[in-house]
């Protein structure tokens, strides 16, 4: 209860301090945004986050369970390895070197971010498979192929769906680091809040900034609320339980 | 001298934790605290140096009372050891032993020493052990770090609270035995909780039997046993305390001479015309340095040439500190049904028979024992 | 990472060759680059690491402290509470959390851009991991050790000092860790709002173009990164006790 009152009391401000910042229409020589581009760079913020995230998700899932199976135990360290480094790497650094590489632009900024939001992803599907208890595993699929189910629908029914909390923690951990990483991406020309802040910090006009920085901050909160709700939603009830007992303890 | 008197306890939530406590815990006495799980032992025993403050009543230590005294300088003055140990896992056993008397500022070498000295009473060698951490010792030897922490400066009081709560049984048996010894030695005045009857009965000098934060009945174990004061402590002793008032004698207490020694070269012949002038269906047989060998019985010796050949040798002996439940159970596996008494040596020291035993039962029953002096039934 | 993130992007087909000589012309730019500067480049790493130093040193500081504060029993609910707090300042994006201050210090008439901001906010981001892994590791510490502390007489600031804390110092370090190896990514935007760095020659590279700058911003921004979650992963294992590093050897 307190934490919804605290989520709601924050996002009030920050929601406030947009529509007035937009509001005031000038400061200065400096014209504010005008509402219609704020919500158009909202839009294009999160076009740019979700696209990268969804092509993130369909890519790293896959590689993330292909690297837990016995066949594939020769690069799976490796694999798993560079995730975890490449996770230490700055997003300033991915977003650069795309920027680089790919010119300037919205499809750089997708990929910069495609490729940081895999890493999490690959990570935990990972992790969350490899947590799931082998004997219960075993046990399962002996029952599931007596029932003519294949060895694919099996692992796809009993595994990703135990290993679901954790791998739904991977994406919200990915889609976070994401919509900032959307507003360094504003830099590289991709359009979105960043822009704004950008525009902002180049003039050094505190409201222009604001104006950018407190959607901004809004989106990743009510992004990361989301998802944090399909988490609990999703974890298995028995799970759950065990979770909240940990906690009180 | 440990005194609680009209103590209560009242939780917060209204929970009447304990009501109405006085006891009396004499100087060197080991009194046990006693009862199912939610009785209020611990909580009686953890208001003694206050860590669960009471909600009224008096208690006092050799006549001060403990309220009038800092916490902190209070437990100082009082050993505790609690059934989780509770070792602290980043210091050495050392620097756990050693834990009060650092807070009591002791000069380094006197700290040295004496974490050596409690070491070596408890049973371990300081060389080995005192530079290793907790986790590189056996539970049982975590457990006789505990033991040796809570004597750490000395005190003369110790509060035990199922101290050896969390081992196995049989390691548990052998601490016990331990404890009991050192105890001896040292003559603490302890408050001991726990709620396995077996334990206090062989432990306590005294036991208070508490069921819902009021103490039942103060007696000493074998009163406890015999003349349960009501329906609650009859069960909680259990049906079968006359059993469980083995455990309150050990094999030396009872053992008798055995009714014929004899030795090896002895005449095969005359130990037999013996044996049937005293009606005796066995003999035990003993070396020159009374080394106990063997059985010897009336029917073997009839066609024997020499005592050697027909001797049983025994499958089970047992020493003079053996409780006698465990004797008896014993005297089950021995193909004689009797258990020769030996010491560490193997001379004889005397023997057990059914017969003894039952005499114990019969005695400790009719509650007309030497033991049992004050007792009614 | 370079060599992968061109195996990637080969794949769809979203470069073509022209693009691929073209990046390795890049890296030998950057190469010159590395050779003809190095004391550019020394400098941005110094300063970087400076800002690290002490927006981590802080956060350490306030972080330890605050944990140590809520981790006192019957204050389960603001620990809650700071907690959540601190996560939700974690998922505000580095760009608009970096605005936001430069809004308030600017009402406030300090400075509002370079060093002063972005150590703010890199304090602000360090403060979770450490706050939450302080809070943890003093609230798991066995129960039994902490009545066996007390019941021999020691005071809490005693318990705290010689038995909470050293257990807990492991667990902390790997907040601190975290701390680090993330604000060594934000301090590089922290370039942009003038606070120098690594981000600088990378955003120096974005504004002119100059793809040179922005590898060797790039490249050594990660080394500083990936070089200091190692040497943190170190000194976790030294500051362990050493009674927490040893296990099992038990005999009977």
């Amino acid at each position: 209860m307190r934490k919804y009152i605290i989520l709601g009391l924050l996002l009030g401000i920050l929601l406030g301090l947009t529509i007035w910042m937009t509001s005031l229409g000038s400061v200065g020589i400096f014209k504010m945004a005008p509402p219609m581009k704020v919500l158009s760079a909202t839009v294009r913020h999160l076009q740019i986050v979700e696209a990268a995230e969804l092509l993130a998700i369909t890519i790293g899932i896959p590689i993330g369970f292909l690297s837990t199976r016995r066949a594939c135990r020769f690069i799976s360290p490796v694999l798993i390895g560079t995730a975890n480094v490449g996770q230490t790497v700055p997003t300033l650094a991915f977003i650069g070197i795309a920027g680089a590489v790919l010119g300037m632009g919205y499809k750089a900024a997708v990929i910069a971010l495609l490729v940081y939001a895999m890493l999490p992803i690959i990570r935990n599907t990972y992790a969350g498979i490899r947590s799931v208890d082998p004997a219960l595993k075993a046990a399962v699929k002996e029952a599931a192929r007596g029932m003519g189910m294949s060895m694919l629908q099996v692992t796809a029914k009993v595994e990703m769906r135990l290993a679901m909390p954790i791998i739904l923690a991977g994406i919200r951990t990915s889609m976070v680091v994401n919509v900032g990483t959307a507003a360094i991406a504003g830099m590289i020309g991709s359009g979105g809040l960043g822009e704004l802040i950008v525009t902002g910090i180049a003039v050094r006009v505190t409201q222009l900034i604001l104006q950018g920085a407190a959607p901004t901050a809004a989106l990743a909160i009510i992004l990361d609320a989301l998802i944090g709700g399909v988490e609990t939603w999703v974890t298995p009830r028995g799970l759950k339980a065990l979770k909240s007992a940990q906690w009180q303890q | 001298m440990i005194k609680l008197k009209y103590v209560i306890k009242i939780y917060p939530d209204g929970t009447e934790a304990v009501k109405d406590f006085s006891l009396e815990i004499k100087k060197g006495e080991l009194c046990i605290f006693l009862g199912p799980s939610g009785c209020g032992k611990t909580t009686s025993m953890k208001m003694i140096n206050r860590l669960i403050p009471m909600t009224s009543g008096k208690i006092y230590i050799d006549g001060v009372d403990v309220m009038k005294l800092n916490p902190n300088e209070l437990r100082r003055g009082i050993g505790y050891a609690i059934q989780n140990i509770g070792l602290f896992p980043h210091l050495t056993v050392e620097e756990n032993i050693t834990t009060v008397p650092m807070l009591k500022k002791w000069p380094k070498t006197r700290q040295r020493a004496r974490a050596e000295e409690l070491l070596k009473l408890v049973g371990m060698d300081p060389q080995t052990f005192l530079e290793r951490y907790p986790s590189e010792l056996s539970g049982g030897q975590q457990q006789r770090v505990g033991v040796a922490r809570c004597l750490g400066a000395d005190p003369p009081i110790l509060l035990m609270d199922e101290p050896f709560g969390a081992i196995d049984p049989i390691t548990r048996g052998k601490l016990q035995d331990e404890f009991l010894k050192i105890q001896s030695k040292i003559k603490k005045t302890i408050a001991f909780v726990t709620h396995d009857i077996n334990e206090a009965i062989k432990m306590g000098d005294k036991i208070a039997l508490m069921q819902e934060g009021k103490l039942v009945q103060f007696n000493d174990p074998a009163t406890l046993l015999n003349s349960p004061k009501n329906e609650f402590v009859r069960n909680f002793v259990g049906a079968d305390r006359v059993l469980k008032g083995l455990r309150l004698y050990r094999a030396r207490d009872i053992m008798q001479e055995p009714p014929l020694k004899v030795k090896v070269g002895d005449n095969p012949v005359k130990v037999r015309d013996r044996m049937k002038r005293d009606m005796l269906k066995w003999s035990m047989l003993v070396d020159g340095q009374n080394h106990f060998l063997g059985w010897i019985t009336y029917a073997d010796l009839e066609k024997a040439k020499s005592l050697r050949e027909i001797m049983v040798p025994p499958a089970v002996t047992t020493a003079p500190e053996t409780l006698l439940n465990e004797a008896m159970s014993m005297m089950f596996n021995s193909a004689i049904g009797n258990l020769a008494v030996i010491d560490d040596q193997e001379h004889l020291l005397g023997v057990l028979t059914f017969d003894i035993i039952r005499n114990i039962l019969g005695k400790e029953n009719s509650g007309n024992q030497k033991r049992f002096g004050g007792s009614k039934q | 990472m370079a060599v992968n993130l061109h195996a990637v992007l080969e794949l769809p087909g979203l470069i073509n060759k022209e693009n691929i000589i073209e990046a390795q012309l890049m890296w030998i730019l950057a190469w010159n680059y590395l050779l003809k500067y190095p004391d550019k480049i020394l400098e941005w790493t110094l300063q970087h690491l400076y800002i690290i130093l002490v927006a981590n040193a802080s956060a350490a500081v306030l972080g330890i402290l605050i944990g140590i504060f809520i981790s006192r029993e019957g204050r389960e609910q603001l620990a809650d509470t700071v907690i959540y707090l601190a996560s939700i300042m974690l998922t505000i994006p580095s760009l608009a959390l970096y605005g936001i201050l430069m809004g308030i210090l600017s009402a406030l008439t300090l400075p509002s851009i370079g060093f002063l901001p972005v150590v703010i906010a890199l304090t602000l981001y360090g403060l979770l991991p450490i706050v939450r892994n302080t809070y943890t590791a003093i609230r798991e510490v066995d129960p039994a050790i902490i009545e066996a502390g007390r019941g021999m007489g020691m005071s809490e600031q005693q318990i705290l000092v010689k038995v909470k804390l050293p257990l807990a110092v492991p667990v902390i370090m790997a907040g601190l860790r975290q701390a680090i190896v993330m604000n060594i990514g934000i301090a590089a935007i922290g370039s942009y709002i003038g606070a120098g760095g690594l981000g600088q020659p990378i955003f120096r590279g974005i504004a002119n173009y100059r793809v040179d700058l922005i590898i060797v911003g790039a490249v050594f921004v990660s080394l500083l990164a990936i070089i200091m979650d190692l040497i943190m992963g170190r000194v976790e294992l030294i500051t362990t006790p050493k009674g927490l590093r040893i296990r099992g050897r038990s005999n009977d």
